[in-house]
This record gives C-alpha cells, structure tokens and sequence, in this order.
C-alpha cells in the first residue's frame, strides 16, 4: 500500500501557503455560494442578487467596452474578413485599416503564433509611440515588456529583485495585494510605509525615510520602492511636487522604482492630473542610466476596462545590459503573451485621433465613461460619509472607495467571538443581509486599530441608489445592534 | 560606488540559473542574421502559425463574433458567419456576464470547464469533476504553478525525461528544486526504463533529495514518442508505490503520426486500473490549445485537470490562481471550441473536418519525410517522429568536429547548429538545450515548414551536413 499522500498542505511549498489575496478569498468564496443558493432556492435569501463590488472588473457589471477596440480585435481575429465586402458595412474604416496595419507587423499575419517574447515589436513601437507622446520624453520599444495583464510583470520583478527573506520591498499601506502575495511568493519580506488617512492618503517622506531606515537596522536589505499612482484602494493621484521627492529618495537609497500606472486614465478631480514617474524623472534631468524605473499599465482598467484580455506591459528603463538579458529569459520561458492583450495594449496606448472616422463615437464613449465614474464615485463618497461612525476619503482616480468604520466595541467583541477580523465580520453581515460583496480593509493593510472596507464604484449608475439604500439599511441596523 | 539593486551580482541567483534554450542563443543568433537580411526557416519552436499553416476557421468565426457582439445584432451577420458559429458565439457569450472583457472565475469560465469535462469523459469513458479543472493562459503557465506549489526547497527533487522540453528544468532552477533526470533510451525508440530511473530514484535519495513528482511528456517532446499502454501502467505503478505525484503533459495528444500507438491518456491507465492506485495516486494532466491541428500559439489557451489532490491543496492552488485573477477569456474560448467542435450535422463540420483532416495529414507526412530525410544524410541517426511536432535527430560529430567546437568554445552540437543556421538559414535548437548522454549530441527541429518547402529544406540541410562531415572525417568510408 502506498505511503501518505505525496502532494498535501503539510508538504507545499510554505510560501504558497503563506500568500494571501483578499480581493477573491473568503468572502467571494462564500458570495459565490450563496448566489448558487439564490438559483437552487429563489427567496431563500434577504435579496435577490449578489452584487460584486470587490474587484475593479468593469465590464462584469455592464461597462460596455470601446467599440473601435472591438472592431479592430475582431478583424485581428478573424482576418478572413477583411477579404469580405460585406465587412465595408459593418466596420469603421478607420477600424480596418488600423487592423491591416497591426496585422502587416505580425510576420505573416498570422495572429495564431507565438510573437517574440517581448510581445510583436510592431505594437511595441505602437507603445513607445503612445508614452512619448503622453510624456514628451521619448520611449524605446525595446524596453517594453507586453505581458498577460500588468499582474505578470510585477512578478517578473519581485521574482528578479528578491534571493531571499532579507530582501525588502517598500509598499504602501493600504496597498493592492498583489505587492504583499507576490513578494510572500517569492520569499521577501514587505516593508510597509503607511499612507496618511488624514491628510487625503498622503505619502510622506518622512516616513518613507523612517520605514527604510527600521527595516535596514532589522538586516533586511531594501531593495525596491512600490507606488501606486493612482493608489489602489486608496485612489490619491500624486502631487507632482510629492512625485519629485519620491524619484529623489530612490535615486539617494539605491531603490528600484515601481511605479504601477494602471489607474492612469481614471482621474475625477480637475485640480490633479496623471504624470508618470517616468516623465518626472526626465524632467528632472535623470537619464536612462540614472534611475531604475520600471513602469506598469494595463487593458484593465482606464475607461477600456478589458479585465478579460489580460493586457499590460511593463516598461523598463535604466538597467543594464546583463540584466535586461535575465529578464528577456524569463519572459520567453513562457514564450510571449496573448497576442490579443498585446494587440489591445498597443490600442489603448495610440487610440483614435482626431480626424480619424471613430474618433467623435470613441471620444464620446470614453467620456461618457469616465464622467460616469467621476459620478459614481462622488454620489457613493457622499452617501458613506453621511453613515454615522464612517469616513470616506474622496476617491480622486481609481475604481475604488476605501472608508473608514469606526467599529463600535461590541462588534468588535462579537466579531472576536465569531473568531473573525472585526472588518471581515462586517463585511460578512453586509453581504448575508443586503448581497453586497465588498473586500475587508485587512485585506489591503490599515493602521492597526482601525477597519475600513473596500467597494468598488463600478455599479451601473442606475443601480447605485439601491446600493446606498441597502448600504444605508444595513449599517443602520448594524450599528444599532452593536452601540455602546 | 554602492551596489545598487539591480546590477547582475544582486540578481536572484535562481533567475540566473534558468535556461530556456528554444528562444536562447541560435534564435537571438538567427533573428540577428534575419535582421541583416538572410532568409531564416525558423525551426526552434513549435509555432505552426509562424510557417504557414492556417487557422481552423471555425474557431476564428467564433471568436471574432465575441469580441465584437454588435455584429450578431446586425441582420446582416448571417452572410458573413455560418448559423452553429453564430450560436456557439452567443452560447460562451451567456457564459460570460460582461463577455469577453470581464475576468473570468480564476479557475476559468465555468461553463467551459464543464465543456472540458465532457470532453476527457468521452475521451477517456470515465468522468471528472469541473471544479478540478483550471484552465490557464497557456499550459506553461499551469506547469508552472504546481511545480511552484510542490517545490519547497533545493532538497525537493522533479523527476523529469531527459531529453525535456526545457520549461521544466527552466522552471525547477526559478524554483530552487532539484531536477532529478531520467534518460529515455534512444535505441529503443525512445523508452522508458524503469532499472534505471529506480537507480536515478535511488542516487537522489542518498543525497538527501525528496523525489516529489514525475514528469512524462506524452507524447514527447523533443522526442516524439507515444508511450504504450504497458509503458504509462508501469509509470503510474511506479509513481503509486514511491509516493511521487505524476505530472502528465498531454499537449500534443492530438498529434499522432502512427497507428500502433494511438493516445491514452495517463488519467484512462489510472482508472483502468482501478482501485486503491485509481483513488489515491496524485496526477495533474495538462493540455492546450497550441498544438493538435489548431496550433493556436498566440491565444495562450491551456489547462490542467487535477486527480486525487487533497481538497486542502486544491485550496491553495485555487488562492495563487486568483492572484492572476483569471486566464484571458478568447483562450478559454478557444479551449471550448477546441475540445467541443462541430459535430456532424453542423453547418460548419465539412468544412472544420476537411481543414484539421488536412493538417493533421500533412503533419503525417512531413514527419515521414523529415525522418526519412536525416536517417538519408551522413552520421545522422533519427527516430520516427511517432507524435507532437518535432525531430531530434542524432548527430554523430567526428572527434575533429568537436575539437573545433572546443577552440571555438562551444559546445560540439551549439557549434554544428550555428555552422547549420549561417549556411542554410535553417534554425534549430541544439541538444543540449534538452538534455543527452553525455557524448551524444542531437539538434532539435519542427516538422512545421510548409510541405512543399520540405524537399528544398531536407535538400539544404543534406549538402550542409554531408560537406561537414567530409570537412571534419574526410573522406568516406564507402
């Protein structure tokens, strides 16, 4: 008879084990089960739907996605189409000849192959085309990564940065957790800076230099910088002047910078605008060989939001040769990403102009998107600072909303009983009582003491009233049964 | 000056460890060569699309109409898409809440997944859960993820054929695992040898290595052999009574080029040997849409379906899923259409059985062809491409060919393909980017470029190597 199973929780690997992502853990899990719930036995449950509001997944719930973009995929896909006359009819013209110029760059059109490892060079010059003209420094396409959404290339990096657990990476608190599962992953340790609640999520210096210098007393050897800009959960867009600081830290602690960019197309505020680290850093006069930079965007968010293409690319500037040459050799192990994403990253960044056919309906379809968001996200920060006991930052980018609930002592004790996380408890009665689906601040990292949730604002702005309802019911309720 | 921390020296050390040889120093060296204007067959990887060979149209129909769903609103579409792609179109669309630009369910849509389920039923005539199905962006990246979740430490050892497709030693070395090598035995076709894998068992052991899993690649790669019945009953008896989880990659099990030997698929032998080893031994299969007749490379569609994994670990592979969020949703669609195609009676079924008939067809012959064509030329040696995509013949280099490879300072089968690419433009991988005896030296190439390129291609390759080896032996022995 064989001996106990070979491949079971006690013999993982302990890293696997000890990473965490809140944004699909538990309380998804759990969703999902009582949505299959709602199917097998309809009114069984206080409502009639399960909303998901913990992940930045757009299209999930009804964004529509730019028609050009689809246009210009499907002909991509499908080439044979362009040989149609029918096709004339039902496409934009500006959609077929920017898809008979994508696929004049792919060798022998054949959208089917593995492309170079680095993603089609074609649409890596498309990429360059489109940073340079955001940032009015020029961009190399050889520095471009495309990769299956942006998530590949921060574990290429970590990857890349951490040999061991004495190998740091500076992150903010709250932070996306991919930054905290991939650096558990690859058996680094995370040194956490903590954004200001106070003063809108503000990043200080000052901090940053305390946290470097308490991680470098502990022996742990820090080796790169994480910023988020726009943040997420916490949607600050940096101020240029915060920017420069960051950039000069880095330069005078020998620090990669991270700089990931995924947000950059969602700013809601007029008095703040994207800049991208890259283009501080050339404007402060830092060249190439000066600062090692690597910058991330993604398909998924902006106001394309195309989660399920997995598109991204990371593009790195300031290393050298050897290392270039490492990274290259991870990257074709996996031989290239989906040549769709890559296709779509290279739209995203060089979109219609005006002049072109498409540009009035994707100039009209971008702005009615993001004015929709800008909305959404102010209607949704007003009504969770009207709660009683709850303080919302202003969402200034991002998809998300990251209150503070300031938990009553008994549910905090209630939750203790229930062997959960005070937050976590909350968003459990929140989804069993109204089907909202939101991810606990624990997830994200908080000040210890203090609970916050994160909700998306991506609801469909007709839906958004009975989510503040239902919110507003439950936390009434909620806080009624659990007042000191 | 300060290291700083992205100079070579502070690298993971395992990330320098990785080599991935199919994109390594004879592609760079030949996309170089390209770039200054020589004509380059590229053979190095197995890339279907990149030489010709067209897409299976009705999985193009169906994709194309998801991306861009305002055409099935048009009245139109009819003339443009035949009805069953239409309709498979909108079926995966009703999958899809937000379509195509939504992330999936981490594992994959769940509709497809019960799709790939039907499939391995009907394929095998036993059933399989869903739930233990995770479709992936490109089965490399399931390989991945579970050698990922098995490996612990430098002690943790992989039992992996040599040759290998390199994803795996690639993969062990980022890792920090130990690759512990079985040598399949070339003259005999390629076999497995039980004598000697239980003393390369053995060897590890007594070094303090944890032999964890074993990896068949069925059928091979570089390889190409299609393992028997007999043969995958004494892997899984094998893998059963040293407590090794079997790791099956079933990639090109579509690409079958004899009859003796038709595909069985590891999880098939592990039921049809029922219990206790069909309830206990621990398997992960892996499949994709790259290859077969579709060769659906850029999609990146794949999965890995999971046997007697304990719940608990299904858990912690599922949570390092979501971190990626999910696989991209037209590979997942492609892996439908794939494993679930037109049936007879569907509008579409002439035309898709014709087209894969056609390359799968052509496939048969120019491994035929290539076979024949090495086994032609002068010292070279080679197995029948029996399945998957490529031929690795053996090269018998002459003691003075080696030497020049040595003042050269390469390796003597790195040398022979660099002096085969500046010659001919052929570009292939050497051996040793898979693994060989020591003193053995193959070079691995794709039976993918055009059928009617084959003569003038089997033709250059002869000329080159003949002239070779009169260079380096001299004259004939005939």
């Amino acid at each position: 008879m064989a001996p106990a199973a070979s491949v079971a929780v006690e013999n993982l690997n302990p890293k696997v084990l000890k990473c965490e992502y809140a944004v699909r853990g538990e309380i998804v899990i759990h969703a999902q089960r009582l949505q299959q719930q709602l199917q097998t036995q309809p009114g069984s449950l206080p409502f009639d739907q399960i909303l998901f509001c913990n992940i930045g997944n757009p299209q999930s719930l009804g964004q529509q996605p730019v028609t050009f973009f689809r246009e210009v995929l499907a002909l991509c896909d499908h080439p044979c189409l362009l040989e149609k006359e029918e096709t004339k009819s039902l496409f934009s013209a500006d959609a077929i000849s920017r898809a008979k110029q994508i696929l004049a760059t792919i060798p022998g059109r054949a959208t089917g192959a593995y492309s170079h490892s680095q993603g089609v060079k074609g649409l890596r010059d498309a990429i360059a085309a489109g940073i340079t003209s955001r940032d009015g420094f020029p961009a190399n396409a050889d520095d471009i990564f495309i990769t299956d959404g942006a998530s590949p290339g921060v574990h290429m990096m970590m990857q890349l940065l951490i040999r061991n657990e004495k190998d740091g990476i500076l992150c903010p608190i709250p932070q996306y957790p991919l930054y905290s599962a991939s650096i558990a992953l690859h058996g680094g340790a995370l040194v956490p800076y903590y954004l200001d609640e106070k003063t809108g999520w503000g990043l200080e210096i000052s901090d940053l230099k305390k946290q470097l210098e308490d991680a470098r007393s502990k022996g742990i050897d820090v080796r790169a910088l994480v910023v988020i800009n726009p943040g997420n959960p916490t949607g600050q867009v940096l101020a240029e002047d915060n920017q420069y600081d960051i950039v000069k830290f880095c330069k005078n602690e020998g620090l990669v910078l991270l700089a990931d960019e995924v947000y950059q197309e969602n700013i809601y505020v007029d008095n703040k605008k994207f800049n991208s680290f890259k283009k501080i850093a050339r404007s402060m006069g830092y060249g190439e060989d000066d600062l090692p930079l690597v910058s991330f965007q993604s398909v998924s968010k902006g106001y394309y939001g195309e989660c399920g293409k997995r598109g991204g690319y990371m593009e790195i500037t300031g290393f050298s040769a050897p290392v270039r040459e490492q990274i290259y050799k991870v990257a074709s192990v996996n031989l290239c990403s989906n040549i769709t994403g890559q296709i779509l990253a290279s739209l995203v960044m060089n979109p219609p102009k005006v002049g072109d056919e498409s540009y009035a309906s994707y100039k009209a379809e971008k702005d009615a998107i993001l004015q929709s968001l800008a909305r959404r996200a102010k209607a949704l920060e007003d009504a969770f600072n009207k709660l009683e006991g709850i303080s919302c930052n202003k969402a200034e980018g991002a998809m998300y909303l990251f209150p503070q609930i300031h938990l009553p002592q008994k549910a905090i004790e209630a939750a203790k009983a229930a062997k959960k996380a005070p937050d976590a408890f909350y968003v459990l009665r929140l989804l069993e009582s109204t089907g909202i689906v939101v991810v606990p601040g624990s997830g994200f990292g908080q000040v210890p003491g203090t609970w916050h949730i994160r909700c998306t604002i991506l609801p469909q702005e007709d839906k958004i009233p009975a989510v503040i309802t239902r919110f507003k019911v439950f936390h009434e309720a909620f806080m009624a049964e659990y007042r000191d | 000056m300060a290291r700083k921390p992205l100079d070579y020296e502070e690298l993971n050390e395992n990330v320098k460890k990785v080599r991935y040889a199919v994109r390594g120093e004879l592609y760079l060296r030949a996309s170089e060569l390209q770039k200054e204007g020589k004509k380059i067959i590229f053979t190095n990887v197995g890339n279907p699309h990149a030489l010709g060979q067209k897409p299976l149209t009705f999985g193009r129909q169906v994709v194309a109409l998801c991306q861009a769903p305002f055409l099935l609103d048009d009245p139109h579409v009819g003339l443009m898409f035949p009805a069953d792609a239409i309709a498979r179109a909108k079926h995966y669309l009703a999958m899809t809440p937000g379509g195509l630009g939504a992330y999936s369910d981490s594992r994959g849509i769940p509709g497809i997944r019960k799709e790939v389920a039907d499939f391995i039923h009907k394929r095998d005539g036993y059933p399989t859960d869903p739930e233990l199905i995770y479709l992936t962006d490109g089965a490399s990246k399931g390989v991945m993820q579970i050698l990922n979740t098995i490996i612990r430490n430098e002690r943790d050892g992989i039992l992996v054929p040599v040759p290998q497709y390199p994803l795996y030693s690639a993969s062990i070395a980022l890792y920090g695992g130990s690759l512990v090598p079985y040598y399949l035995e070339e003259e005999a076709n390629w076999s497995l040898d039980f004598v000697n894998i239980r003393q390369t068992v053995a060897e590890a052991r007594s070094k303090g290595i944890t032999v964890r899993a074993m990896v068949i690649i069925n059928p091979g790669n570089p390889t190409g052999q299609c393992l028997s019945e007999a043969n995958i009953k004494e892997v899984l008896q094998f893998c059963y009574y040293e407590n090794l989880v079997l790791l099956a990659d079933e990639v090109y099990q579509q690409n079958i080029f004899q009859d003796e030997r038709p595909f069985m698929s590891s999880r098939k032998v592990m039921f049809d040997m029922g219990p206790p080893l069909s309830r206990e031994l621990q398997l992960v299969s892996f499949h994709t849409v790259s290859k077969g007749n579709w060769g659906e490379c850029g999609q990146r569609g794949g999965y890995f379906e999971m046997t007697n994994l304990p719940p608990k670990t299904v858990d912690e592979i599922y949570k390092v899923a979501s971190i990626s969020l999910s696989p991209n949703v037209p590979g997942q669609i492609f892996m439908g259409v794939m494993i679930n195609p037109p049936k007879p009676g569907d509008v579409s079924y002439p035309k898709f059985t014709a087209e894969s008939k056609y390359v799968h067809e052509s496939l048969r012959r120019r491994a035929r062809m290539m076979t024949d064509g090495f086994n032609s030329c002068r010292n070279v040696v080679c197995n029948f491409t029996e399945g998957a995509m490529y031929s690795f013949p053996q090269i018998r280099l002459p003691p003075r060919a080696i030497e020049a490879a040595k003042r050269a300072g390469k390796a003597p089968d790195v040398f022979y393909c660099l002096k085969l690419l500046e010659a001919t433009g052929i570009s292939t991988v050497p051996g040793s980017g898979f693994g060989q005896k020591e003193g053995v030296f193959h070079l691995r190439t794709t039976i993918l470029p055009a059928e009617e390129d084959f003569p003038a291609i089997m033709s250059s390759f002869k000329k080159f190597n003949d002239s070779f080896m009169e260079q380096y032996e001299g004259y004939s022995r005939m």
